[in-house]
């Protein structure tokens, strides 16, 4: 009877397992198709095309694959007479003075090289005043190369301007792109807009391995013990506990066809501090390294005297023409530092390069081929000039950067001009509004926090920001939670003006304890000018005593999400500007204006963990065992003894006269 | 000799209450067990049970069912994380009844407690008929008369073992935050009844599920063959062919079942996972969320190198008892299950109240060996103390930041050495009562004066 009740039940089973929907990869959703676009980078995106030439209308600057290289362009004397010129932050550019005769380069750069030379070196420092009375500057250095550093028979060997250190780490582990940057502070999306190169607190490193490498995981370790070893960081704190390998965030932004996750590998160090010696070894990589150019100004006492200060190196991948038959590296080498009006202690609102690094700019790089520095001179939202510069120069140009027009004063180093008779270049800004101004809010930003009291449970709360009045549009938001805090996905909710908001897509992979870490990808739809918020409620694990940092109390740092979007730029917003051009251009909007993309990291969390005593672990051994040793001991004693009668034992005295007694030989009592 | 029969025929007469009425007081323990439980399932307070680490560990938690279930929506394996140790039936069974989560643990709870009501009633049955046969075979000492067990006394213990699981704080909490140490509970109750019934195939089915469920249960194997070996009138022997027949018998039965179910499971996911995250979970213990147990603080302050080898220790703990009780134990199989069953929820490695409340179920079923306790009172006060201190000294801990964790390990320590006194002594009661019973009550010394018992 019994039997044939579990036969029954053994065939209920069989006949409906099948019924578990168990999937072992998600792999073509709704999302991945829409973000296919997301592996454009900024720089991509902003090849803006100016509506009134029908010149470049044809490029396509959507496909990595035809991107051209802006850089060619530049070497020809036919592309110095066209007016289109790229700079290396953004974007085409819109010459203001048109008449300018191109200058005699600085001595070296043309006439020492010889005849053909493959690689090339640009320089330029973007300088953009903020409504705060900070300024943020941003420097860009990039070499490129157009060599194959990845051909095993053919070794690479001879290094001109490209660092050595980088070459031979791509080809020994045979990297596709390596992204690295390393930042101090936090970037205010609210006060400061978007920035060039976006980069979270701390340290993060990203890297496309070539689909030739067989042990992905073991490269990546060998190559972030070699990245803490050139850039003087604790990037041997990278391990699997916090590299994940995102499904959608992180796509190539170079020439790439490979786009499987198994070869990408990202990781963030939150806590890391970023110093001077971090610096140092990054300026090395540089072909002038701090002598000339530029990289004058990089002085760290300045440097780090300020709010926000991120430097990063950039390898990929670029085409050597619009066929791109042939690839070659581009090294971009980046820093961004804001410095602060009041931590300076400055009254006035007034900034000069000297009063920012204490150097002027003497002279370019002799090794470069362009050497520029740009001042945004973009009037504020009412209209009015925000700041006064000084020395003026003729060339300007307008750009679209990060959808919004900006207009900049160019200071071509090249040109003996900018240098004026003191033969040195100390650009004066000088505010002309005094008080701060409100800042158009920022069209996608994002903040983060920790919800919930108590070391027990906690929520970690997302808010996303669409500022855009009419237009919807989707973001991917990437979260790496680290193993200690257990996820609990099924608490996942995204609530957008009041009501569910489904994902279309979610990427989730669950932690397992000290092996790996959280990774949630999801495809959010933001409606307009709306705050949607994201919450996954979590627990807090008590580690072993040994996993504790030194000071455990401070808290556990998670790293920063990520968000990725193809924003609607602000300037398709602007009916003033979109009139002035001919009419045939603007019926529908050129894709390349009416979005951009851009990634936002949110604040990293500081979460605190229960702690144990570290003081008694011996104590705790031993009481524990204690409690052991009291069951065993008591049970021991039960099983194996037996009762018996007591035999009362005779006192001592008694005892004692026995002995006695039997020595005189009487009976004993 | 006279004076006993007089004795036992006197109470043997007395009044019985007939069977209905049994049933229906049964019904009505039921009744309100299911109220309390339900208002509470209502009430605010279920959700903070439900997180309360005391009724609920990574193991047996609702909250990690649930994320199990999110998880298998979202095509990842359940197993792939850390969070879900549940085995794949039991996914597998909140698939279609996660709707009504809250009947299925009641109705695990009322299965558990008419399990053990009908077993133990079947127990009494069998104990009483025993004792009839030595009392007619003269073999008890004419002293031990008050030990003896009268039918009037034993005629409640049924109805109290029911009242004792349902009423039980321990097991309220447990249901209410659905912890799924109620189902595991119902299995063993299950397996229990089934021993007690004789019915083999069905005992090595449940014993086997039990095992598959949370794996120390294997060490019911040990009692459950005693019993049943008794039962059968089979002598313990190693040379006595008919035990070795039974014995592989009923251990083929058990280690089939267990081996279908594995499989069963490994069909229902097409993967091996499970095995490592719940038996593995189980048995190297890497998730030190605080418990009432012994492990979670005494791996969190280990040294690294020796993890592994206390780890060893203490699994070996929980199973190390089987034996030396088999043996001690050999003719009271019942009572060497409801040590067992003592021992693995004191030492296993993530041990809820759920557990507790199983064993202390069986309480009233040795309800006879009351006059033996030795620190009944002073164990009952530990307990008592402990389960009010630990909501206490974790809100001190956790929340008001004014304690350290050394407070709330205290209060386990404490916790447990009042269990592990409470079964000692049980246990000693039980070994002392059966000596009364051959040797008589009141020894007398050669002087007359009144003997002490002392263990040699």
């Amino acid at each position: 009877m019994a039997g044939a009740v579990f036969g029954m039940l053994l065939l209920f089973v069989f006949i409906n397992f099948g019924s578990l929907p168990i999937k072992s990869e998600v792999s073509h959703l709704d999302g991945e198709q829409t973000f296919s676009t997301s592996k454009v980078s900024t720089e991509e995106v902003h090849q803006n095309q100016v509506p009134d030439t029908s010149y470049h209308h044809h490029r396509e600057t959507f496909q990595d694959e035809e991107r051209a290289d802006p850089a060619e362009l530049w070497t020809s004397p036919e592309s110095r007479s066209q007016q289109y010129e790229t700079p290396l932050v953004e974007s085409q550019v819109e010459e203001g003075g048109q008449s300018e005769a191109p200058a005699t380069r600085n001595g070296l750069a043309e006439s020492g090289q010889p005849p053909k030379v493959n690689d090339r070196f640009q320089e330029e420092l973007v300088i953009r005043p903020l409504l705060s009375g900070d300024v943020y500057s941003s420097f860009q250095f990039r070499t490129s190369w157009d060599t194959d550093l990845l051909n095993k028979q053919k070794k690479v060997s001879h290094f001109r301007l490209f660092p050595k250190s980088l070459g031979q780490v791509i080809s020994k582990f045979s990297i596709r792109e390596l992204h690295i940057s390393f930042t101090q502070g936090f970037w205010r999306t609210q006060q400061w807009g978007p920035p060039f190169l976006p980069a979270p607190p701390g340290v993060e490193l990203w890297v496309w391995f070539e689909h030739t490498v067989q042990d992905v995981d073991t490269s990546w370790k060998e190559l972030t013990s070699v990245l803490s070893g050139i850039f003087c960081a604790s990037l041997n704190f990278i391990d699997s506990t916090n590299t994940i390998q995102p499904s959608a965030s992180f796509k190539p932004l170079g020439v790439a066809n490979v786009t499987d996750q198994r070869f990408l590998r990202y990781a963030v160090l939150p806590r890391e501090v970023v110093c001077t010696e971090n610096l140092t070894p990054w300026k090395k990589l540089l072909p002038c390294e701090s002598k000339a150019g530029l990289a004058v100004l990089l002085k760290s006492e300045k440097l780090f005297h300020s709010s926000f200060h991120s430097q990063a190196v950039h390898i990929q991948p670029i085409c050597q023409d619009l066929q791109c038959k042939k690839t070659s590296w581009e090294l971009r080498q980046t820093l961004s530092i804001v410095f602060d009006l009041h931590a300076t202690g400055q009254s006035k609102r007034e900034w000069s390069l000297f009063k920012m690094f204490s150097r002027t700019l003497t002279e370019p790089c002799p090794l470069a081929s362009t050497s520029k520095v740009y001042v945004d001179i973009t009037e504020t939202p009412k209209g009015d000039d925000m700041i006064e510069v000084a020395p003026a120069v003729t060339l300007q140009m307008h750009a679209v950067v990060l959808g919004d027009r900006r207009k900049y004063m160019v200071y071509d180093l090249m040109t003996p001009e900018p240098y004026g008779s003191l033969r040195s270049l100390n650009i004066l800004l000088k505010w002309k509004l005094q008080d701060s101004e409100e800042m158009l809010p920022p069209i996608l930003h994002a903040e983060r926090y920790v919800g919930g009291y108590g070391l027990q449970t906690g929520e970690i709360h997302t808010l996303i920001y669409n500022n855009h009045p009419f237009r919807a549009f989707p973001i991917l938001l990437m979260e790496s939670v680290p193993w200690y805090l257990r996820l609990y996905i099924h608490t996942l909710s995204v609530i957008s003006k009041g009501r569910e908001n489904k994902p279309s897509y979610i990427h989730y992979r669950p932690s397992k304890d000290r092996q790996y870490p959280h990774l949630l990808e999801m495809l959010v739809q933001l409606p307009p000018n709306s705050i949607t918020k994201v919450t996954v409620q979590f627990e807090r694990a008590l580690l072993k005593w040994t996993e504790y940092p030194p000071d455990p109390n401070h808290g556990f740092y998670v790293s920063s999400s990520v968000l990725s979007a193809q924003v609607p730029s602000a300037v398709a917003l602007d009916a003033n500007h979109t009139t002035e051009g001919p009419l045939f251009t603007n019926l529908f909007p050129i894709m390349e204006e009416s979005s951009y993309f851009m990634r936002v990291y949110t604040e990293p969390l500081l979460v605190n963990l229960p702690t144990p005593d570290f003081s008694m672990p011996y104590n705790v051994i031993c009481l524990t065992c204690t409690v052991v040793a009291v069951g065993y001991g008591s049970l021991y004693n039960l099983l194996t003894r037996t009762f018996q009668v007591e035999e009362p034992s005779a006192g001592l005295a008694k005892r004692i006269a026995n002995v006695i007694r039997r020595l005189r030989g009487v009976p004993p009592l | 000799m006279p004076a006993i029969f007089h004795y036992i025929s006197q109470n043997t007469r007395g009044e019985r209450l007939p069977p209905a009425e049994m049933a229906a007081s049964l019904v009505l323990v039921l009744l309100i067990a299911v109220t309390v439980r339900a208002v509470l399932f209502r009430s605010s307070l279920a959700e903070i049970i439900a997180e309360r680490v005391e009724v609920v560990s990574p193991l047996n938690g609702w909250k990690r069912v649930v994320e199990g279930l999110a998880l298998l929506d979202l095509g990842v394996s359940p197993y792939s994380g850390d969070v879900f140790h549940e085995t794949p039936l039991v996914i597998y069974l909140f698939h279609f009844v996660i709707d009504y989560s809250e009947i299925v643990f009641m109705i695990a709870d009322a299965i558990t407690a008419v399990a053990l009501y009908l077993a133990v009633q079947d127990y009494n049955k069998i104990v009483f008929r025993k004792q009839k046969y030595t009392l007619e075979a003269g073999r008890y000492p004419l002293d031990v008369v008050e030990l003896l067990r009268t039918p009037k006394e034993m005629m409640y213990i049924p109805i109290k073992v029911a009242v004792f699981y349902l009423l039980n704080p321990f097991t309220v909490l447990s249901c209410v935050a659905k912890s799924t140490c109620g189902l595991n509970n119902a299995i063993t109750a299950l397996f229990i009844l089934c021993t007690i019934k004789g019915s083999a195939l069905l005992s090595a089915i449940f014993l086997a599920l039990a095992t598959y469920q949370s794996l120390y249960p294997f060490t019911l194997f040990a009692p459950a063959l005693l019993y049943q070996l008794q039962r059968q009138f089979i002598p313990i022997s190693i040379h006595s062919p008919r035990f070795w027949i039974f014995t592989s018998q009923y251990g083929s039965m058990y280690l089939g079942s267990l081996v279908v179910i594995t499989c069963l499971s490994f069909f229902l996911l097409s993967s091996w996972d499970f095995v490592t995250s719940v038996y593995g979970f189980i048995l190297s213990v890497p998730d030190l969320t605080p418990n009432i147990g012994l492990f979670w603080y005494f791996f969190a302050e280990m040294f690294e190198h020796f993890r592994p080898f206390f780890i060893c220790v203490f699994q070996i703990n929980v199973v190390f008892y089987t034996i030396p009780l088999s043996v001690k134990l050999k003719e009271h199989p019942i009572f060497l299950m409801f040590m067992q069953i003592a021992v693995i929820s004191i030492f296993k490695s993530y041990p809820t109240v759920g557990d507790i409340s199983l064993y202390m179920a069986f309480l009233p079923l040795w309800h006879h060996l009351y006059r033996f306790l030795r620190n009944i009172f002073l164990v009952s006060i530990v307990l008592i103390a402990c389960s009010v201190l630990f909501p206490v000294l974790w809100h001190l801990w956790i929340y008001a930041g004014s304690a350290n964790s050394n407070f709330y390990y205290a209060i386990t320590l404490a916790f447990n050495v009042g269990q592990i006194l409470l079964v000692s002594d049980y246990f000693y009661a039980y070994l002392r009562r059966e000596h009364h019973l051959i040797h008589g009550l009141y020894l007398k010394k050669k002087d007359g004066t009144e003997e002490t018992l002392i263990l040699k």
